[in-house]
């Protein structure tokens, strides 16, 4: 096999769904059926979640259960454990108690789209810089020798340490009209979480062509440019779609995180902070941005889902019967 | 050992060559009567010498004093027990490895240089099918790559569909194909520029018995139309026998040219009825001594079949 194949193989292990033989056994043609039941099954799990919560709620301790100081079971009271009902009850009440407030789920969508946005940027730029840095990496040896160690040590360092940094010194940009922004910031917070597995997929598949396919390239007296774009490329789809989910879901995130320890306004990490301050006399309001956040989670995952599906052909296997 | 000391002086090999000289058997060098280098010989290999290093620092000499003609048109089976250097050779003539000592070429030019001008195309034992493209986007490979246009493209993968017998499965994808017909697909696309040579290296070694017989008379077919010089590897005698104007069979440790047989099976076209003529059966009988002689203990590696 190519260089370089022990460090990434070793990470990509840890790496959940990320083994493209098994995925693209898969036949596509099988996807119809299976996408359904998968679906019904994600539907079961979240009434299961709700079940059980109510089930805890009506059998559970009204106080909880410590040892000393050490909850070990919560309280189910319902400024603690609001009904499953009183959740989704909020959501289509008004945000305020102000005359012309807005209701609270345009409330919850509004921050949500902004904070998609962000990440959404964030995850294009990520993508974009991991998956130029594995084009380096697998061009020059010497680059993945200086670039891995560092991609790889750059995500032991503690988001809540740069994000303080990275808006100090995006403050200090300026040329002519262009301003830098507090979103900006975040956007790159989550640009640098989303990088991460984009790197180490794509050079993982990159390198992922057998001999036979390299030196056939060969034989056709292409350069290296050609045999990127037509056997290095398709070849690494099946080790990146995985990759790019990983990285919609870091992108995620780090926006979250990131606007609550910038301090950016109209995010829904923002707003899950303010919330959740009101728990007093309104116990289903916390759970709302929640929702949000979730949903967020889910609609990044389904959109690089989607994107997937135009490129199924690339997951099929040469099977020798 | 060093390439220098690899290097036998031209009297010594041709003594060597003297020993060996049997009636039906040509020299040993495998020339035929042409010794010009010219553009008229699809490959010249002149005492060509390959020595790997291991990472260890060991070294295997995988080729040894190799000399070797092929003409124009002309068909050439390499036989021999593994590890013998018919791969090497191979790959050697089509510049995907330097030899350590000696000169080739190929239709006159250098390895690279013929490599770079496309005039050889290339099958190896696995298909090598990019599962992604289409059986005749695979087959457009090469035709796409070097920029030949839609139209251009279109029309000769038609052609080559039919001259594999594949024309009903233009669109599938390789996984949807048996062992066979992804191997059909792969000579289909070894042809697709039309090259004066075709090297390959065991295209059927991974089939049945029964798929091989049908490929190899569908190979010769192919030649009997392309005109084109071939390389062909294989360790099966029968299959060396009926498809090549002449066997050359090689010796391991160090690998060399032992003998080169001629098949002597009349000029027209290859079809199954020659696997039962007596020259077949002759040609085959040769080869096999000749394999046999490599060592007492028999030949490990080839089949008899
Ligand atoms: N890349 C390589 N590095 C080291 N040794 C090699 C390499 N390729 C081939 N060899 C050795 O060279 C010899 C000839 O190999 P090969 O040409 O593949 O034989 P064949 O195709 O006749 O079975 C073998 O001993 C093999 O181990
Ligand atoms: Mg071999």
């Amino acid at each position: 096999m190519t260089q370089g194949q022990t460090p990434t193989t070793q990470l990509m292990a840890v790496l959940p769904g990320d083994d493209p033989t098994t995925a693209s056994r898969a036949r596509p043609s099988s996807g119809g059926t299976g996408n359904l039941r998968r679906v019904i099954l994600g539907a079961l799990g979240v009434v299961g979640i709700a079940v059980f919560w109510e089930l805890y709620k009506f059998l559970g301790p009204e106080k909880g259960w410590a040892i000393g100081t050490t909850i070990i079971l919560p309280r189910t009271n319902d400024m603690s454990m609001p009904h499953v009902w009183t959740m989704f009850e909020r959501l289509f009440q008004p945000l305020t108690g102000a005359a012309n407030s807005k209701m609270m789920w345009e409330a919850v969508v509004d921050a949500s789209a902004f904070s998609l946005y962000v990440a959404a940027v964030g995850w294009i730029i990520g993508v974009s810089v991991g998956f130029l840095l594995a084009v380096l990496m697998q061009r020059f040896r010497t680059a993945q020798s200086a670039v891995l160690p560092w991609v790889i040590l750059s995500q032991t360092v503690p988001l809540i340490a740069i994000a303080p940094l990275v808006r100090r010194w995006g403050s200090q940009i300026e040329f002519g009209s262009f301003v830098w922004e507090n979103w900006m910031s975040v956007a790159l917070i989550a640009s640098y979480l989303a990088f991460f597995p984009v790197s180490i997929g794509a050079l993982q598949g990159l390198n992922s062509p057998e001999t036979a396919h390299v030196e056939l390239f060969r034989s056709y007296g292409v350069g290296w440019w050609k045999t990127l774009i037509r056997l290095r490329i398709p070849a690494s789809i099946p080790y990146l779609i995985p990759a790019l989910k990983l990285a919609a879901a870091n992108a995620v995130i780090g926006t979250i995180v990131a606007e609550v320890s910038i301090g950016l306004k109209g995010g829904i990490g923002r707003t899950v902070i303010e919330f959740a301050g009101a728990a007093g006399g309104d116990p289903g309001k916390p759970w709302a941005p929640i929702f949000g956040a979730i949903a967020i989670g889910l609609i990044a995952a389904g959109i690089v889902s989607v994107f997937a599906l135009f490129l199924r052909r690339f997951m099929r296997q040469e099977t020798n019967s | 050992m060093t390439a220098i000391e690899n290097r036998v002086p031209a009297a010594q090999a041709s003594d060597t060559r003297n020993q060996t000289g049997e009636t039906m058997t040509q020299p040993l060098t495998g020339e035929r009567e042409s010794q010009s280098t010219g553009g008229s010989d699809a490959v010249v290999v002149r005492d060509v010498g390959k020595i790997f290093t291991t990472k260890k620092g060991a070294t295997v000499t995988a080729l040894e004093n190799i000399d070797l003609t092929v003409a124009a048109g002309e068909f050439v089976s390499l036989i021999g027990p593994s590890g013998c250097g018919k791969s090497t050779l191979m790959r050697l003539i089509a510049d995907l490895d330097t030899p350590t000592s000696g000169t080739l070429t190929v239709f006159g030019k250098t390895a690279k240089q013929a490599r770079l001008d496309q005039e050889y195309g290339i099958a190896f034992q696995q298909a090598g099918l990019l599962p992604w493209r289409t059986v005749r986007a695979n087959i457009e490979l090469p035709l796409e790559l070097h920029g030949f246009s839609k139209a251009a493209r279109t029309a000769r993968s038609r052609e080559l569909l039919l001259l594999v017998g594949l024309g009903d499965f233009a669109d599938n994808y390789p996984d949807q194909l048996s062992g066979g017909m992804q191997q059909r697909v792969a000579i289909a696309r070894s042809l697709a520029e039309s090259p004066n040579l075709l090297l390959m290296d065991e295209p059927f070694g991974a089939l049945d018995e029964m798929t091989r017989e049908h490929m190899q008379a569908e190979l010769a077919h192919i030649c009997a139309e392309t005109q084109a010089a071939v390389v062909f590897v294989t360790h099966s005698i029968p299959e060396a026998v009926f498809l090549a104007d002449r066997v050359v069979v090689m010796s391991p440790r160090p690998g060399r040219i032992q003998a080169v047989v001629d098949v002597k099976l009349g000029a027209g076209e290859r079809t199954d009825d020659l696997r039962e003529d007596d020259q077949f059966f002759a040609s085959v009988s040769e080869v096999r001594e000749h394999l046999h002689g490599t060592h007492a203990t028999g030949v490990r590696g080839v089949e008899n079949r």
